[in-house]
């Protein structure tokens, strides 16, 4: 019964991942791309990765999606021109040769795994006593590795200086996205009266509960994000300029507790990042609860893009 | 005692899946994007009413029941708002008769 | 019957595979980035299947492939972010949101004060 809701789960994600690859129209792609997303979160919850099939269906299906089909909607007025563009036989030709290789070579290889898989799973086990926390995810990416977390989390502000730096002169330094007039008495503004308290405790006790149980500071950041971007789109809220000094503060103040911590792991444990003994669980909710703020402000600003309103 | 709370479950989740069917062979037959709207909506949140009703004697704990109309609550709401929303966008661009 | 992990790897190549045919044929960027999305979800769903045959003492995947996964997944969106950004910026300089052959001219000093 499980390998057919597999096999069908295999097939329809295929589907969907083939209609937004070769579907003509770009904003009906970019919706099946949302429907293949939230597909995905099922398969992953189907390999017993519950933290990824949420991190998938918060950023990957949601973020991403709304990404491009805001991107979609702006970009309307080219898809007559753009179709005029298709190309040839040869190319596709190559294409459909290019693709084939490289699907029978990963099929290969996976059919190729060594048995039995080789797994870290027993020192990740072995040694999460000392680092506090049940989740085992939890404690790669914020004890065994978290350079890689650190990392990420600077990635990230790097991408938003980069989308910032695309503003136009005349507007640099301003407010991103369109100013939103909403009915006041619509539905809108009604919605997103109602569902941001709600999503606030959600995203909040899913980066609480992150520590034992599936969950995490990157799902509940981007809950709070798109709280707070309903609330922008609904017209309750303007998206601040990004010259705002308190903006800005609040974007470096997560990496730079990060850092701090790993400066003071350097002293006080021997290595950048080192805990000492029994301090692991307090300093890891310090890191994470600085982060959640900047995530959430640095996932809802990559999603409403360069700024396009002089800073009043 | 189990036995019979199978029994709904199945009973239950079948419904639940057989509106489904119903409101997406509506979103498929029906002529307009209103009708199709009002099909999608109504008969897909009594599928979804059913499947909670009928998971509700399998979890292990009254919180987790509460999870799960939770889960019902949020998505009758978000369904009421963009239906409304998608409607009023299909009734703005509509030709004037 | 198969193995989960494997089915889901078998899917992920074709998945890649389609990608790739999407990146090469589409012409519009945003088609191509759209493609490397998918692309890169069918990477992370290879790197999940491996994971889940990691499975050990209880847990139901190797965890630190797992950890991995959910980096990439955020760093991922963060480029298709920028990549997006960059595609309107083009739109909005030359009014055509395709790459034609010929550069788009020189910003004047008034068009940068409009």
């Amino acid at each position: 019964m499980i390998e057919a809701l597999n096999i069908g789960l295999a097939l329809l994600v295929l589907a969907l991942g083939a209609w937004t690859v070769v579907a003509r129209d770009t904003f009906a792609a970019t919706a099946g791309f949302l429907a293949y997303g939230l597909l995905l979160t099922l398969v992953w919850v189907q390999l017993h990765g519950v933290d990824v099939a949420l991190t998938e269906a918060a950023i990957g299906g949601g973020l991403t999606g709304a990404l491009l089909i805001r991107a979609a909607a702006k970009l309307r007025k080219t898809e007559t021109a753009a179709r005029a563009e298709r190309p040839g036989a040869p190319t596709r030709l190559v294409a459909a040769l290019a693709s084939a290789a490289v699907t029978v070579a990963l099929a290969l290889a996976v059919l190729a795994l060594p048995d039995p898989a080789p797994t870290l799973a027993p020192e990740a086990m072995a040694n999460i006593a000392a680092t506090g926390v049940g989740n085992p995810i939890t404690a790669v990416l914020l004890a065994y590795r978290s350079m890689d977390t650190l990392l990420e989390a600077i990635v990230l502000l790097f991408a938003l200086i980069g989308v910032w730096s695309l503003a136009p002169d005349r507007v640099w330094g301003g407010r991103p996205g369109p100013l939103n007039r909403v009915d006041p008495n619509g539905i809108l503004a009604y919605f997103a009266r109602v569902l941001p308290p709600i999503g606030i405790i959600v995203g909040i006790y899913i980066f609480w509960i992150g520590a034992d149980l599936p969950g995490g500071k990157f799902q509940g950041a981007t809950i709070i994000a798109a709280m707070w971007l309903l609330t922008i789109m609904a017209g309750l809220t303007d998206v601040p300029p990004v010259s705002r000094t308190w903006l800005r503060v609040l974007l470096v103040l997560g990496p730079a507790v990060f850092i701090a911590v790993g400066a003071a792991g350097a002293l006080w444990a021997g290595a950048f990042l080192g805990y000492p003994d029994g301090f692991a669980k307090p300093l890891i909710i310090v890191i994470e609860a600085a982060l959640m703020p900047s995530l959430a402000l640095v996932l809802a600003l990559l999603l409403t893009g360069a700024p396009e309103r002089a800073a009043a | 005692m189990s036995a019979v709370l199978d029994v709904f479950t199945f009973a239950a989740v079948t419904a639940g899946a057989f509106f489904y069917l119903a409101g997406t062979v509506g979103l498929l037959r029906f002529p307009d994007s209103l009708t199709r709207l009002h099909a999608l909506t109504k008969a897909d949140n009594l599928g979804l009413a059913l499947v909670v009703l009928g998971l509700l004697p399998r979890v292990d704990s009254v919180l987790a029941g509460l999870k799960l109309v939770a889960i019902w609550l949020l998505v009758l709401l978000a369904g009421a708002a963009a239906s409304q929303l998608i409607a009023q966008t299909v009734i703005r661009r509509r030709p004037e008769p | 019957m198969m193995d989960s992990a494997i089915l889901f790897g078998l899917c992920a190549s074709a998945l890649v595979g389609l990608g790739v045919y999407g990146l090469i044929v589409n012409p519009q960027p945003l088609r191509k980035i759209l493609a490397f999305n998918v692309v890169g979800s069918g990477v992370f769903l290879l790197c999940g299947a491996i994971a889940r045959r990691g499975a050990a003492l209880g847990l139901g995947g190797d965890p630190v492939p797992q950890a991995l996964l959910i980096t990439g997944i955020v760093v991922a969106f963060s480029a298709t972010a920028l990549a997006v950004a960059v595609l309107l910026r083009l739109f909005d300089e030359t009014g055509s949101a395709t790459l034609t052959a010929d550069a788009p001219e020189a910003p004047t000093s008034e068009a940068g004060a409009k």
